[in-house]
C-alpha cells in the first residue's frame, strides 16, 4: 500500500512545481474562462453575505482597498498607496485615479466611508468586530481617506480584501434597506468583471469590465461560473473539457489523482493562505471525562493525522501543530509535542479518569472524505482503548448540535483570515463561549491568562511584541489541549495548464481573475 | 360525472391543507432554520446577524403564528418569499419547472410506451427467447440504482464515447436560437431522460407482461379463440385492454410526480429542475421552498388521481363512479 501513495507525492510535486514555470509569456486577452462553482450561492452582494461561492464569484465584481500576496503583504488595488502613522493610530489611503463603478459613477473616498461606516457596520459581522477599533473614518479630498483607530490595532491593515471590506456604491445603497434592495440582483462594484446573467440552477455569466482603470486588465472577455451539483459530475465536467478550472474542494480528494494526471492540467495550492483553512475537533469540555487535560492529551496523541493526510488528502496541507496556520502572521511552529503516539496516549489515558465512557463524534457533512476521517478517528481511539460512536448529522443539524454543544467531539475547519486577533482568538477566549453559536469558544476553554495575553496582543503597535506574545499564548494553548488539531488544509486549485495565472494572491480564485489570461495554443 | 368531479374536488382542498399543515410541522421538526445554515456558511457571525436575519424571515414568530402566515397565503396561492434566494417560491418554482416537465414528461411518456410494448411481446410468447430477454433486462433496470446507471451513462456516452453531452440543460455560452437552441436541448436530454425513464419503463413492462398473462387465461378470451377470433385480435381488443387497468394506476401516480422532479438524476446531470430545488431547499431549510414544491406536488398527485379515476371508466365502462 505504500508504493502508490509515494508515487503520488512524487507526481504531485512534478505538477506543483508545473504551475511555477508556467508563469512566463506576455498575456494575451481575450477568452473565456469555465469555472466550477459549488455550492451554488445564495447571492452574490458580497456586502450582505460573506460565504464561500458568493466572495468566489462576488471577488471578480467587488474590490477592496488592497491585495495580499501569499506571503500576506499588502499591494495596491483600489487604493495606490497608503500610509501608517508612528503610533499605529492613523492610516491614509490614497484611492486610484478614474476609478468608476460599474454603472459609470465615479468610486470616490465618500464611497469608501459609506460602505466601512454605514454598510459593512450594518450588516457584516466580522467587520462589526474590527471596527469597535476605530475612532472616525475621515474623507478630507475625494481621492483621500484617513481612518483613525482608538488604539493600535495591529490586524487592521490586513483587512481590506473584498470579503472581509468590499467596496459598495453608495449612490445605489444610501438609504434604503440594504437587504431588500432591488439592486442586489444586479451586483454593481468597480472590479475586472461586470455582472451580467445568473440563470439560477445552471450558470453566472460575468463580462469584461471595458472601463477598468487598470491598462490592458483584465484579459479574459468572459467568465461563466457552472453550478454542477453532483461531485462526480464536476470531475466530468473538467474531464470533458466543459470546464478549465475546478477551485478547491470541488471534487471527492479521491478523484484528484485520477484528474490531476490528466494532459495539459495544473494543481497548486496556493491561494488559501489568507484564509488558513485548519481543522480540529472541538472538545467539549463541559462533558465528563473531557474536561480532564489527560483525557484530551491522550486523545490528541492517539489521532494519526499524518495518516489522515496521506490516505484522505492525497498528502496536500499539512499536519497542525497547534492553534494557528502556518500560513498565518506571528504562527510559532516550536510548540510543545503533540505528535501521533499511541504508547504515549495509553499511558496518559491510564493516569486520567477515563473510565469506559463512550464518546460521541460529529463528523462534518461536507462529504466522503470527512465522513472516512470521522471513521478513522474512532478507530484510532478504540487502539488505545477508548469508545467511540459515530453522530450523523446533515449541515443544518450539524449547526445546531454544535450550537446547542449536543456531542463530545466535533470536526470542524475555520479560517484565520491572516491573523490571530482576527481569525484564532474567537476560538480561545473565555469571555466567548456562549452557546448558541457553531464558532465561537465552542470547547469552552477558560483560561484567564491566556485570556488576558490575548487582549494584549491584539492592541500592540509593534509586530516585534506581538510576535513574542503569540508565541507565548501558543505554548500554553497547546499544553492545555483544548482541541484536537488536525491538518492544514489543502485546496487544491486544478485547471488547464494554458489557463495562466488562475492564483496570484493570498485569496487565490476568490480574489476574481483579474490577472488571469488565456495561452492560445 | 360532473358530480363526481366536484365532490372529488372539494374533497381534495381539504386533504391539501391537511398535507400542508403536516408538512409544515415536519420541516420545523429538523435540527437547524435558513438563519443558522446561511451563518454557518459564512463561517462567523454574531448574535445580532442571526437575529436580524430571523426577524426577515419571520423566523422570530411563535411556530401557530408562522403557521397561520403561511396558510393564509397558501389559500390565495401566494407560496411567500424564499429566505436564501431572495425571490418568490412562486417565481422560483416557475423558472424550475419547465426543465422538470420536460424531463420527466419525455421520461414517462418513453417509458409507457416502450414499457406497454414490451411488456405486451413478452407475454405474447412467454417462456421463449424474447420473453426471456426482455424480462432478464427489465430486472436489471429495475434492480440497479439510478444513480449508478446516471453515472455509467455520463462516463460512457459523455467521456470514453463524446457522443453526448454528460451534463447541464443546454451548452452554455454557445447562444444557439431557434431550432438549433431545441436540438442542443434534445441532445442533453437524451442521458437523464433515459436513465429515469429506464427504472419506469422496466416497471410498466413488468407489470403489463404479467397482467396480461393473467388475463389471457380468463373465460372470455377462451371464448374468444373459440369463436375463431385472429390471435393479433384477442391481443389487442380482449387481452390488452383489460390488461392495462393496473398500468393505469401506476401510470397516474408516476404522473403525479412529474411535477416533483426527480432528485437523483436532476442532480447528477445538473439538471437545473425542482427536484434539486426542493433537494437544495431541505438541505438549507428553505421551508418556503420545500413547502412550495410539496404544495404544488401534493396538488398534482391529487388531480392526476381524479383523472386517472376518470380514465378508468373511458376504458372499462363496467366501473362506476361514487364519491
Amino acid at each position: 500500500m505504500l508504493r502508490p501513495i509515494k508515487f503520488a507525492a512524487a507526481a504531485l510535486a512534478l505538477a506543483l512545481a508545473g504551475p511555477l514555470a508556467a508563469q512566463d509569456g506576455t498575456p494575451q486577452a481575450g477568452g473565456t474562462l469555465n469555472v466550477v462553482i459549488q455550492p451554488e450561492p445564495p447571492g452574490l452582494m458580497i456586502g450582505l453575505i460573506q460565504n464561500g461561492p458568493t466572495q468566489m464569484v462576488a471577488g471578480d465584481i467587488y474590490e477592496s482597498l488592497l491585495r495580499y500576496d501569499h506571503e500576506l503583504k499588502p499591494s495596491p488595488q483600489l487604493a495606490k498607496s497608503w500610509e501608517i502613522s508612528e503610533d499605529g493610530l492613523t492610516y491614509t489611503f490614497t484611492l486610484q485615479d478614474g476609478v468608476t463603478f460599474h454603472d459609470g459613477e465615479p468610486f470616490t473616498s465618500a464611497d469608501v466611508k459609506f460602505s466601512v461606516d454605514v454598510f459593512l457596520r450594518e450588516s457584516h459581522s466580522r467587520m462589526r468586530t474590527y471596527l469597535t477599533h476605530v475612532e472616525s473614518i475621515e474623507t478630507p479630498d475625494d481621492m483621500t481617506v484617513v481612518f483613525k483607530l482608538k488604539q493600535p490595532f495591529g490586524p487592521f491593515i490586513g483587512i481590506f480584501e473584498p470579503g472581509t471590506a468590499p467596496m459598495i456604491p453608495k449612490h445605489i445603497y444610501e438609504g434604503t434597506d440594504f437587504a431588500s434592495n432591488e439592486a442586489n440582483n444586479t451586483p454593481i462594484g468597480t472590479g475586472p468583471f461586470k455582472f451580467d446573467k445568473w440563470e439560477k440552477g445552471s450558470f453566472i455569466h460575468l463580462v469584461k469590465n471595458e472601463n477598468y482603470y487598470m491598462e490592458g486588465k483584465p484579459y479574459l472577455d468572459e467568465i461563466y461560473y457552472h453550478v454542477i451539483p453532483d461531485a462526480a459530475s464536476r470531475a466530468v465536467a473538467y474531464e470533458t473539457g466543459k470546464v478549465d478550472v475546478l477551485p478547491g474542494g470541488s471534487i471527492e480528494n479521491f478523484e484528484v489523482p485520477r484528474v490531476r494526471d490528466m494532459e495539459n492540467t495544473c494543481i497548486t495550492d496556493k491561494g488559501w493562505e489568507f484564509f488558513g483553512p485548519l481543522s480540529w475537533m472541538w472538545v467539549n469540555s463541559n462533558n465528563k471525562p473531557l474536561d480532564d487535560v489527560n483525557v484530551r492529551k491522550a486523545i490528541m496523541h492517539a489521532v494519526d493525522r499524518e495518516f489522515a493526510k496521506s490516505a484522505l488528502w492525497n498528502d496536500l496541507g499539512k499536519v497542525a501543530t497547534g492553534p494557528v496556520s502556518s500560513s498565518t502572521r506571528f504562527y510559532a511552529g516550536d510548540t510543545p509535542d503533540i505528535t501521533y503516539n499511541p504508547e504515549e496516549a495509553k499511558k496518559l489515558l491510564a493516569e486520567s479518569s477515563y473510565d469506559g465512557e463512550t464518546i460521541r463524534i460529529l463528523g462534518l457533512p461536507y462529504g466522503e472524505t470527512w465522513t472516512r476521517w470521522a471513521e478513522a478517528v474512532k478507530q484510532n481511539l478504540a487502539e488505545i482503548g477508548m469508545n467511540a460512536e459515530l453522530v450523523p448529522a446533515d449541515v443544518a443539524g450539524w449547526n445546531q448540535k454544535i450550537s446547542d454543544r449536543d456531542f463530545d467531539l466535533a470536526f470542524t475547519y475555520l479560517y484565520q483570515y491572516g491573523d490571530p486577533a482576527l481569525g484564532v482568538s474567537r476560538t480561545y477566549l473565555g469571555d466567548n463561549a456562549e452557546p448558541g453559536s457553531p464558532w465561537n469558544n465552542v470547547s469552552n476553554y477558560q483560561n484567564p491568562e491566556v485570556d488576558a495575553m490575548w487582549n494584549e496582543a491584539a492592541l500592540m503597535a509593534n509586530p516585534e511584541d506581538r510576535k513574542a506574545a503569540y508565541k507565548k499564548i501558543q505554548d500554553q494553548i497547546v499544553s492545555d489541549v483544548p482541541n484536537i488539531w488536525l491538518l492544514e488544509l489543502g485546496f487544491p486549485t486544478i485547471y488547464r495548464c494554458n489557463v495562466k495565472n488562475p492564483v496570484s494572491t493570498a485569496l487565490g480564485v476568490n480574489d476574481g481573475f483579474r490577472d488571469t489570461w488565456i495561452a492560445k495554443e | 360525472m360532473t358530480r363526481f368531479i366536484l365532490g372529488r374536488l372539494v374533497k381534495s382542498v381539504f386533504i391539501l391543507l391537511a398535507i400542508l399543515v403536516f408538512n409544515f410541522f415536519l420541516i420545523h421538526a429538523a435540527p437547524g432554520d435558513p438563519a443558522a445554515v446561511m451563518a454557518g456558511e459564512a463561517g462567523a457571525a454574531d448574535a445580532k446577524f442571526l437575529a436580524d436575519l430571523r426577524a426577515r424571515f419571520g423566523l422570530d414568530q411563535p411556530l401557530y403564528v408562522q403557521l397561520w402566515i403561511y396558510l393564509k397565503g397558501a389559500v390565495q396561492l401566494d407560496l411567500g418569499y424564499s429566505f436564501r434566494q431572495q425571490m418568490p417560491v412562486a417565481e422560483l418554482i416557475g423558472d424550475r419547472l419547465p426543465a422538470t416537465l420536460l424531463l420527466t414528461g419525455v421520461a414517462f411518456v418513453l417509458s409507457l410506451v416502450l414499457g406497454v410494448i414490451a411488456g405486451v411481446a413478452a407475454s405474447a410468447r412467454q417462456g421463449s427467447w424474447g420473453d426471456t430477454i426482455i424480462s432478464t433486462l427489465a430486472l436489471l433496470f429495475y434492480a440497479t440504482p439510478l444513480f449508478w446507471v446516471a453515472l455509467m451513462a455520463a462516463l460512457v456516452f459523455s467521456v470514453w464515447l463524446g457522443w453526448l453531452p454528460g451534463f447541464g440543460y443546454s451548452t452554455i455560452g454557445a447562444g444557439y436560437t431557434g431550432m438549433a437552441h431545441v436540438l442542443d436541448v434534445a441532445k442533453h436530454l437524451v442521458l437523464p431522460a433515459s436513465t429515469l425513464g429506464l427504472f419506469f419503463m422496466a416497471i410498466y413492462m413488468r407489470m403489463t407482461r404479467a397482467s396480461m398473462l393473467e388475463v389471457s387465461r380468463l373465460d372470455f378470451v377462451k371464448t374468444a379463440r373459440a369463436k375463431g377470433l385472429k390471435r393479433s385480435v384477442i391481443q389487442r381488443r380482449h387481452i390488452l385492454r383489460n390488461a392495462l387497468l393496473p398500468v393505469i394506476t401506476l401510470a397516474g401516480l408516476q404522473a403525479g410526480q412529474i411535477f416533483g422532479g426527480a432528485i437523483l438524476t436532476e442532480t447528477v446531470f445538473a439538471w437545473p429542475g425542482i427536484g434539486r430545488l426542493m433537494f437544495e431547499a431541505i438541505n438549507q431549510r428553505d421551508y418556503n421552498v420545500i413547502l412550495g414544491v410539496f404544495y404544488i406536488s401534493a396538488a398534482m398527485v391529487l388531480l392526476f388521481n381524479l383523472i386517472t379515476d376518470v380514465v378508468y371508466v373511458i376504458i372499462d365502462p363496467r366501473i362506476r363512479l361514487t364519491t
